[in-house]
């Protein structure tokens, strides 16, 4: 019997898993949230708002495939408007999740194990919000497959050279390969839940999900190996995604779009809202399922640190873009640093400098990053300011461009609104279910970090 | 002389922990039994090559994958902007290789990473709704926290006895017969 159950804790740290816990309570724990736990009232009335918030979303979007895209507040010169903010602003949030799956795995930082699974989730709700922004836009929604490249009566073919076509192979790819890795990962997980599950309703629908997994060595053997190349392919994907995502500006030739510095800049923005949205989303739920056993103060802690970290980056893009204006000596990248700070957007760029690089900086200090309510605070500030940062990016480049004939304002429209606020709805939904439906912390992976998993001793008894 | 029962699948020892399930699967592989597997509710550093486990086909799988996913999507680049639709933009070559980077990469990733899915479940044989092992009402804590060694009734030096007296050796919970 696994009856040593403490955690020798090697360091002064936070443990990763709270001492006490075994194969089995890990397992009871984590899974008796889907299996056993009553729904609560807590649950169905947040559950309630959500989803009239995803309704909310439906009625937008029904209009908005009535009437055209004339209902939303874009016009010549601001032709992307909220759609495009919003769709960097949910693809940038994707981000951490496939970061934390992905690269920490390769990094073999093992308390990523306790929060990958549902941060994944978040990674494909957040990129299943993205991904409605450019079809809506898009004008006519129902032709969205001419971006793939069939062969079709018009005997026409995608051009290769777009970046908004590469936009199209980047986001799919990575909403797949997201989907994937998610799935691959709750395999064994679909196994536990089978054989725990007491109803043979519920017990049915695990096992057709875990598709028979037993946990055969060999089985065990392949699976590590996909999984890590999975983690290989999606650590450049990753990078990937938000660097064409930036090409869409950067190729382009407007002040404050046609700049180097976007790929990297992106990526890091990208990460940081992600993880922002991550510590959103972990606060509430550990404290609501009493998860803190397995998301330690050193989980939020570690994350805190990662958002300090990118958000340094993002300050050094923001300074670079203000130097260049300046050392580049060009009147329209000049000017557009002058527009971001004195123009009709200057209340936005203000707000976007002290939510992205002013505020987060108390994060410096220790009792900020341990503090839940502090830290589930700055991390919601990040959010608005790397909202904000997009909107900066697309409205404010777009307002002034280098013919003052063509300047123009944009004013988003209820309907703009509704659409951003259904979008939060939709995403908000989509995880209210994902806690109830399905283990959100990956179990098999958890039982790994206790010390009884390991055999380094028993692997010497060779005959 | 070994007596095979068609009914029987084989035996299966039930073990407490990681350690002891390492230890007996690199004592029975040693004591010549080749067809046998273990089970654990987590991935065991060790264990596949204690059961004489080391052909590992996937990296292969995802190889191939990712080169017919980037041959296949620079291809059809080149094809479409060269060679059936070129158009001409202020006269630059219409193969513009750079351009075509993004795509090829993205395909690679997308055709390796589902090659590794799928290549991992079909080399596993999965789905696979019916299995023997689950015939052992024990078995339902493989996904828990006990651990399993089994030895197939196809192994040539497999006896019901005699096996069954090997596995018993080895300290296990209990073993079970596993009808299939």
């Amino acid at each position: 019997m696994a009856t040593n159950t403490q955690i020798p804790v090697a360091d002064r740290r936070v443990p990763v898993i709270a001492p006490g816990h075994t194969f089995s309570t890990i397992g009871e724990k984590i899974s008796n949230i889907v299996l056993s736990r009553p729904v609560s009232l807590g649950w169905i009335l947040g559950f309630l708002i959500v989803f009239s918030g995803m309704n909310m979303l439906m009625v937008a979007l029904g209009y908005l495939f009535i009437k055209g895209t004339g209902i939303w507040g874009i016009n010549i010169p601001i032709g992307w408007g909220f759609a495009i903010v919003n769709f960097v602003w949910w693809i940038g949030i994707g981000h951490a999740g496939t970061l934390i799956s992905a690269i920490l795995c390769l990094l073999r930082q093992t308390w990523r194990n306790s929060i990958n699974r549902f941060a994944e989730a978040m990674t494909l709700f957040a990129v299943a919000c993205a991904g409605l922004f450019p079809l809506a836009h898009m004008g006519r929604p129902w032709l969205f497959y001419w971006m793939f490249p069939y062969p079709n009566t018009m005997r026409y073919w995608p051009n290769f050279r777009s970046p908004l076509v590469w936009d199209v192979f980047a986001v799919s790819t990575y909403f797949t390969i997201s989907l994937v890795f998610w799935f691959v990962g709750l395999i064994p997980d679909f196994a536990t839940m089978r054989d725990r599950a007491e109803s043979t309703f519920v017990q049915r629908i695990y096992g057709l999900l875990a598709m028979g997994w037993r946990g055969s060595a060999r089985h065990w053997h392949r699976y590590e190996t996909a999984y890590l190349l999975l983690a290989g392919l999606a650590t450049p994907l990753v990078l990937s995604v938000h660097t064409v995502v930036s090409f869409d500006f950067a190729v382009g030739i407007v002040p404050g779009w046609h700049t180097t510095i976007f790929p990297p800049y992106f990526v890091a923005g990208a990460i940081y809202s992600g993880f922002a949205m991550v510590l959103c989303l972990a606060i509430p739920i550990r404290r609501i399922y009493g998860l803190q056993d397995f998301i330690t103060e050193r989980h939020l802690e570690t994350s805190a640190k990662v958002m300090l970290a990118t958000g340094l980056i993002v300050a050094y893009g923001y300074g670079m873009e203000a130097f260049m204006g300046w050392y580049s000596g060009n009147q329209f990248d000049s000017f557009l640093m002058w527009n971001r700070l004195h123009g009709p957007y200057r209340l936005a760029y203000a707000a976007l400098l002290s939510c992205n690089i002013f505020i987060p900086q108390v994060l410096w200090l220790k009792k900020f990053r341990v503090s839940t309510g502090w830290l589930w605070l700055i991390s919601f500030i990040v959010l608005v300011g790397m909202w904000l940062e997009r909107f900066i990016i697309v409205v404010v480049s777009l307002s002034r461009d280098f013919l003052n004939s063509s300047w123009g304002q944009y004013y988003p429209t209820k309907w703009d609104w509704m659409t951003f606020a259904g979008t939060i709805g939709m995403f908000l939904t989509a995880m209210w279910l994902f806690v109830r439906i399905l283990p959100m912390i990956s179990i098999f992976e958890l039982r790994t970090l206790l010390p009884e998993s390991q055999v380094h001793e028993a692997a010497e008894v060779k005959q | 002389m070994n007596v095979k029962d068609a009914s029987i699948y084989g035996l299966m020892a039930e073990f407490d922990s990681a350690k002891e399930l390492v230890a007996a699967a690199h004592k029975t592989h040693a004591a010549g039994y080749q067809k046998i597997d273990a089970y654990s509710p987590f991935p065991i550093e060790g264990l596949a090559e204690a059961i004489g486990f080391h052909k590992n086909s996937v990296p292969l799988v995802v190889l191939i994958g990712g080169l017919i996913g980037g041959i296949s999507a620079y291809a059809l680049q080149y094809w479409v902007a060269v060679i059936t639709y070129p158009v001409n933009i202020g006269g630059r070559p219409f193969h513009s290789w750079p351009s075509f980077i993004i795509v090829t990469f993205e395909l690679t990733i997308l055709f390796g990473g589902l090659s590794a899915a799928v290549g991992m479940l079909m080399l596993n044989g999965l789905p696979m709704p019916y299995h023997p092992v689950f015939n052992v009402p024990e078995f339902a804590r493989a996904s828990e926290d006990k651990f399993f060694l089994v030895v197939f009734a196809s192994d040539p030096k497999y006896d019901a006895a005699q096996t069954r007296a090997f596995l018993n050796g080895l300290a296990p919970r209990m073993v079970a017969e596993v009808p299939s």
